[in-house]
């Protein structure tokens, strides 16, 4: 599946969106699988209070399930407007 | 419904216009247009915009969507742009128009507050002191309770 990060999250992990091969059956596995690869993404996903995720477009919560999904996004609570 | 997000500037007068313009059973048009604001104490060299393509014209349609049906909108339109832009220019519009004016203001209330916590965009400022990813602030996320 494609893994894309915005703002804080790209700028800590160093790069927009990556193609990751997973067998997470939910966000929170996607996360415990990336913060065991290397220190920056242990860094980018330390405070998941300070983070928001998109699963195929729409915000879900960390317990959403993964089966099927194409893009999963994350990225800090948004500031538009 | 019109939803854009763009790089350029925006005419207001002329998209205002242009909406308000054959709506002959709606009585009210209400606009809201966000400008960047200069910080008090270090001043502002830019704010840099960035969102999340595809899925921040998926969240604006949704919440004109939700508005529309909820305050028996006419119609709604947002625009809000990304990239680098400097104070005083506008960054974003939302215009609704109903039959009467609580709608039309509710809605473009509901749409900004919607817009602030729900739509995938992150500023970031840049000062002479470097730059800095703008915090959200809990009285946004507050706001969605009133509705």
């Amino acid at each position: 599946m494609d893994v894309l990060y915005f703002a804080w999250v790209r700028e800590r992990i160093g790069l927009p969106r990556e193609q990751i091969e997973t067998a997470a059956a939910t966000v929170m596995d996607l996360v415990e699988e990336l913060r065991a690869r290397e220190e920056r993404y242990a860094l980018a996903f330390s405070d998941l209070s300070s983070l928001r995720v998109a699963v195929d477009q729409e915000l879900v919560d960390f317990d959403a399930p993964l089966a099927g999904v194409r893009e999963v996004a994350f990225f800090p609570p948004m500031t538009g407007g | 419904m019109h939803i854009s997000v763009q790089l350029e500037a925006f005419d207001l007068g002329a998209v205002s216009a242009d909406f308000a313009r054959g709506h002959t059973d709606m009585g009210a048009i209400v606009t809201f247009t966000g400008i960047v604001r200069d910080l008090p104490d270090d001043p502002l060299q830019a704010m840099e915009i960035e969102h999340y393509p595809g899925m921040t014209e998926r969240a604006l349609r949704g919440m004109a969507e939700q508005a529309i049906a909820r305050f028996s909108l006419g119609d709604a339109l947002v625009i809000h742009r990304y990239g680098t832009l400097v104070p005083g220019e506008m960054i974003m519009m939302v215009a609704t128009a109903a039959r009467h004016r609580k709608d039309a203001f509710e809605a473009a209330e509901f749409l900004m507050d919607y817009l602030k916590s729900r739509a995938p965009f992150w500023k970031r400022e840049i000062t002479k002191n470097g730059s800095e990813w703008v915090a959200s602030k809990d009285e946004d996320e507050d706001a969605l309770a009133r509705w």
